[in-house]
């Protein structure tokens, strides 16, 4: 392989607490940390490995988002990454949008492989990568939880309900990565610093000429309700009896 | 590597500094290392920021688009609790130095999220999620830099298969800005014997929710401080209240360290102190957002070490320039951090940077020092007749023009040493939180965000792992359990009636209490594997 692409989106930190903002409008983002999706973290990983055993040449990330974003970007450049593009926009983009700057993104690279976390955990989609390989009638392995490059073909094993399943796919290609897949290494001092060095260019969605008009409507964003506080009960048999009670026995 | 100078922290003081030292001397390479993840993650503070720090070192700041204090203080109140009533203190009787008017209510966290913008516009470079946790020396003593910390090393204390070494940073020189209780502070300054002349520095406990309001309750630049219940008389401390925008108010409670009683509870005693009817009233119908807990120094102009030592320097809190009447140390944070910059950069070749430890004294931040410097001790003495004398004297201050009838006092007493066996005192006995307007401590470090991987060695060092249980719990009942704001401590007891202590590490917010506050001083706070530690947005 010469190129792997590989999309990573900034999502609100796993251990950030954000508060719903009080007209229900979304989420207020202020302050708050915010962090390389952990899937697309993975997925950088994977292509890094694949790059430090010989099979490709050069690992490029691709991130849509806002001017922050390029912390994300520096992030994978320390991991090991060779370049970075940022498609620099402000508001939230729909996945189907995603898809369509992805693909003009891949006219562009030329990538034998794109490899992408399954999903995003703000908005836990799950629709950006099928939808890239449908746009480009590539084949997609989703759900990696193994991938081996052998004789010009990728083998993906996926976690599926039943147990596993092989793929195997030419390339070009989609792969979606899920959670075993790897663990990421964590970005040495000295890394973090050279990256701060490694080519990082910045385009606007017109630049690709992509339409990323809204297509869904937020209603309203509300907070779970809270959880009641539980009761200590000294028995099984009160215990049966309270679970009874409650009509969920 | 090398450059010229490192930092340790990018808080208030930190921050200050590097900006400083880029105005000045653009050629410098200045690096920050921040043990949180992002800027600011980890910096607590009320804050009501006496803006006479920024107006130093970033004079166009109040015109920018996307300053950091906006919200000036309107109405500044006062307050003595009873269980049931406050009493008011009128804004005319305070001493003209404990005012607030100018100053700004916001939040730290924005602040130094601002700062660090305008350092990395500077050509600053900061890392965040790497803690220093070694001072490198050369053969003469000198301070010749850092070292940041080794990641991926087990529980076990062998290396993962993510295993990434630290990396040594040396600098001409090394400025330590670490906030109170800094954990390689405080190797400087026992060291370098820093203390020698200054005794004990003290401290405090501050606990912060902040919480989203009814509609029509926050009054945007409100500000009041209390002191009394639910304190006892000679328990020092109060609570501080700001409103800020956003229906958003700040609530949060401070408990000196140097409390005998080892049945007090600093996180219960403020959960307490939300059941008073003026803060019912003002909570109904809210929500809590945001819990985190940080310790403050409090010792003031007696306690400052020396500041200077071979190859850097001590800044901010970490020198401890807080003014504790005012619940105040943002401010000087910043002038220090300028001062240092600016000895470095007008003495490059000296071995310390001497015109800053000659200076502070005489600049604004003795001015601001010096007048309340017998408060802090008057109040550990007395109790809250002590607090009183304590405006007294600052009246008396004001009106001699300077002198005071007491001279300085020292401080008596560290902070662990002032716990009285468990037997000599009447137990504290709490209600149980409520879910609405008080909670228990795991649901509230839940609302810090703290993480921690947690395959690392623990970061909370016993120098004697079985003192707790042979000496601490037969004498105190083990204090740990109660003054810890996160629950990090628990004293488990087996079937067969064993007592174990039990270290939940991974939820440690880094308020450095524990190093403090324990008797035996045999707690010791270490940098946890850079980047852990609370996620605090806007604290
Ligand atoms: C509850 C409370 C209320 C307060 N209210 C006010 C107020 O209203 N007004 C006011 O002016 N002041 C207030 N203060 C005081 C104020 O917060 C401090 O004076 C100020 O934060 C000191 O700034 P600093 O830069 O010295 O330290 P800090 O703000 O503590 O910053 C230190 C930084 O260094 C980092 N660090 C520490 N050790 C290491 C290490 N080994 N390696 C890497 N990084 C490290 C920390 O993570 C942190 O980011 C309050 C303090 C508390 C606790
Ligand atoms: S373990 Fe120590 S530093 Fe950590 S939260 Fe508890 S008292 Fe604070």
């Amino acid at each position: 392989m010469k190129t792997i692409l590989v999309p990573v989106k900034m999502v609100l930190d796993s251990n950030a607490r954000p508060r719903v903002r009080t007209d229900e409008s979304g989420i207020d983002l202020s302050g708050m940390r915010m962090s390389i999706n952990p899937f697309c973290e993975i997925a950088v990983e994977e292509a890094l490995r694949l790059k430090e055993a010989g099979l490709a040449e050069e690992v490029v990330v691709v991130s849509i988002g806002p001017a922050k974003a390029q912390e994300t970007l520096r992030q994978a450049l320390a991991m090991g990454a060779d370049r970075a593009t940022l498609i620099e926009i402000d508001e939230t983009v729909e996945p189907l949008a995603v898809a369509k700057l992805l693909r003009a993104v891949v006219g562009e690279e030329q990538p034998d492989l794109v490899l992408l976390g399954k999903q995003a955990i703000d908005d836990d989609c799950n629709q950006t990568g099928q939808m890239l390989a449908a746009l480009l009638g590539w084949p997609q392995a989703t759900f990696a939880s193994a991938v081996r490059f052998e004789d010009g073909r990728l083998l993906v094993t996926r976690e599926i309900d039943a147990g596993l399943q092989r793929l195997s796919l030419p390339l070009p290609a989609v792969v979606t990565t899920d959670l075993r897949l790897n663990e990421p290494r964590h970005c040495a001092l000295p890394n973090i610093m050279k990256a701060r060095k490694k080519p990082l260019k910045i385009g606007a969605p017109a630049d690709y000429g992509v339409d990323i008009g809204r297509r869904l409507k937020i209603l309203a964003v509300r907070p779970p309700a809270g959880r009641k506080s539980g009761i200590r009960v000294a028995t099984a048999s009160e215990l049966v009896g309270d679970l009874r009670a409650a009509g969920i026995v | 590597m090398t450059c010229d100078v490192v930092i340790v922290g990018a808080g208030p003081a930190g921050l200050a500094a590097a900006i400083r030292l880029r105005q000045r001397a653009p050629e410098l390479q200045v690096i920050v290392v921040e043990k949180g993840a992002e800027t600011g993650a980890h910096v607590l503070s009320g804050v009501v920021m006496d803006p006479v720090g920024l107006d130093a070192l970033l004079p166009g700041w109040r015109d920018e688009e996307d300053r950091p204090l906006r919200q000036e203080v309107v109405e500044d109140r006062f307050a003595f609790l009873t269980r049931e009533r406050a009493f008011s203190v009128p804004e005319m009787l305070f001493p003209a130095r404990l005012g607030n008017r100018g100053c700004f209510v916001g939040s730290l966290g924005e602040v130094t999220r601002y700062l660090a913008g305008r350092a990395e516009g500077l050509g600053v470079e900061i890392y965040t999620g790497f803690a220093a946790t070694e001072i490198l020396y050369d053969e003469t003593g000198r301070v010749v830099g850092i070292a940041t910390g080794d990641m991926g090393i087990g529980k076990d204390g062998q290396p993962t298969a993510s295993f990434t070494p630290g990396m040594e940073l040396r600098a001409r020189y090394t400025l330590f800005a670490e906030g109170a209780r800094g954990s390689l502070s405080k190797q400087v300054i026992a060291r370098n014997g820093l203390d020698r002349d200054s005794g004990f520095q003290k401290y405090g406990i501050g606990i912060k929710e902040v919480w989203e309001v009814a509609p029509g309750k926050c009054h945007p630049g409100l500000i009041r401080h209390t002191v009394g219940w639910p304190l006892d008389r000679h328990t020092g401390g109060g609570s501080f209240v700001y409103h800020g925008a956003d229906h958003l108010v700040t609530v949060g409670f401070v408990v000196h360290l140097d409390y005998a009683n080892p049945t007090l509870s600093p996180f219960d005693e403020f959960q307490r102190f939300k059941t008073h009817p003026s803060m019912r009233d003002l909570l109904a119908g809210g929500r809590r957002v945001a819990y985190g807990a940080r310790a403050l120094t409090e010792g003031g102009w007696q306690a400052v070490p020396r500041v200077a030592f071979p190859g850097g320097a001590l800044i901010g809190c970490a020198a401890g320039f807080m003014n504790v009447a005012r619940i105040k140390g943002s401010h000087n944070a910043i002038l220090s951090g300028m001062q240092a910059a600016d000895a470095i950069v007008a003495e490059p070749d000296l071995a310390e940077p001497r015109s800053y430890e000659a200076g502070w004294r005489m600049s604004a931040i003795g001015r601001d020092l010096y007048p309340v410097r017998n408060v802090k001790p008057l109040w550990s003495r007395f109790g809250l007749a002590g607090l009183a004398l304590g405006g007294l004297d600052m009246w008396a201050h004001a009106l001699a023009g300077g002198g005071s009838v007491l001279g300085t006092l020292r401080h008596r007493k560290a902070d662990h040493a002032s716990l009285r066996p468990r037997a000599e005192v009447t137990p504290i006995a709490y209600p149980n939180p409520d879910g609405v307007l008080t909670f228990d401590r795991l649901s509230s470090v839940y609302l810090s965000g703290v993480n921690h991987e947690e395959n690392q060695p623990c970061h909370l060092r016993l120098a004697d792992p079985l003192l707790p249980i042979r000496e601490n719990l037969p004498r105190f009942g083990e204090p740990a359990r109660l003054y810890c704001p996160a629950g990090v401590y628990e004293v488990a007891v087996a079937a067969d009636g064993a007592a174990s202590f039990v270290i939940n590490a991974q939820n440690c917010v880094h308020c450095k209490t524990c190093d403090i506050k324990d008797p035996a001083q045999n707690i010791t706070w270490t940098p946890p594997e850079g980047g852990g530690g609370p996620s605090y947005a806007n604290m």
